[in-house]
């Protein structure tokens, strides 16, 4: 197998991620779209862990997996609060820094 | 052309192609459907894709903790994020910021293509060395892996630990009502 086979895996997950993060307006579903930018990211880990054959790779996606973990705990805790203040997560809606 | 190429492990290559199509059309699902709870459910079928592509690269542990964590776990908490914002279930067609799509679109083909063109550029037809060897000489046994977060990388996994203590208790005093 190629390891370009993984690596455009990785880089069409990728760019599925920015497309969602860019186009959706509900906050719950922006989060979604991190987390299959961050799959493409261990994805593209464990190839090159394998391609080096080196234990690395698959230690730094233990690594990204929890901070995952804590990035959506953190993102749906501001979600809930946006909600109980505008009764509305539309996160294009959230524009008070505007000038 | 891809596939062609490496002639030896047949199978392993139709099993990639067949999972890589089912992750592909069902993230599409993800950041097209215009119903949240379908959204939250083809993501458990990306995640569940990507567990089975790191058994292909010889990676059953980390195959094993993507089950756990992002199925188990962080899906559950998307679940509940719809619940507790009580998006309205079934189609709504204010999910997706309309005007924003053509932009969106040239922005993730532009980045494909960049990103496309320099892995074929560089990486070429680089073989995995998969066939003939074992997990233990890959270096990608559990055991190894542990020797490498627990010798090598100690003090990022304390640092990661104390991370998670710090955003979950943060997490849970944003979300607190009082």
């Amino acid at each position: 197998m190629l390891l370009n086979q993984f690596l455009l895996l990785g880089a069409v997950l990728f760019c599925i991620g920015v497309y969602g993060v860019l186009v959706r307006r509900n906050g719950v579903m922006v989060l979604m779209s991190i987390e299959l930018i961050l799959n493409a990211v261990n994805i593209n880990l464990v190839a090159f862990g394998t391609h080096l054959q080196q234990a690395t790779g698959q230690a730094f996606a233990l690594f990204v997996i929890p901070i995952a973990a804590a990035e959506v705990a953190v993102g749906l805790a501001i979600v809930l609060m946006i909600y109980r203040n505008r009764r509305s997560i539309d996160v294009d809606s959230l524009d008070e820094m505007k000038g | 052309m891809i596939l062609a190429d490496s002639g030896l492990m047949v199978a392993q290559n139709i099993g990639f192609a067949v999972i890589a199509f089912m992750i592909v059309g069902a993230a599409i699902r993800v950041v097209t459907t215009d119903n949240v709870m379908h959204a939250a459910l083809y993501l458990v079928m990306v995640l569940a894709g990507v567990a089975a592509q790191y058994i292909l690269l010889a990676a059953e542990f980390i195959a094993i903790v993507q089950v756990i964590v992002y199925i188990g776990a962080i899906v559950v908490l998307f679940l509940f994020g719809i619940m507790l914002t009580e998006a309205k279930l079934g189609k709504s067609d204010d999910l997706d910021n309309k005007p924003m799509r053509p932009v969106a679109i040239a922005v993730a083909v532009a980045l494909l293509g960049l990103l496309a063109y320099s892995l074929v550029d560089y990486y070429g037809d680089d073989q995995l060395a998969l066939a003939g060897q074992t997990t233990a000489e890959l270096g990608q046994t559990t055991a190894q892996v542990a020797d490498s977060v627990f010798i090598t990388y100690l003090i990022p996994f304390e640092v990661v630990g104390v991370l998670l203590l710090v955003a979950l208790t943060g997490a849970i005093v944003l979300a607190r009502r009082d």
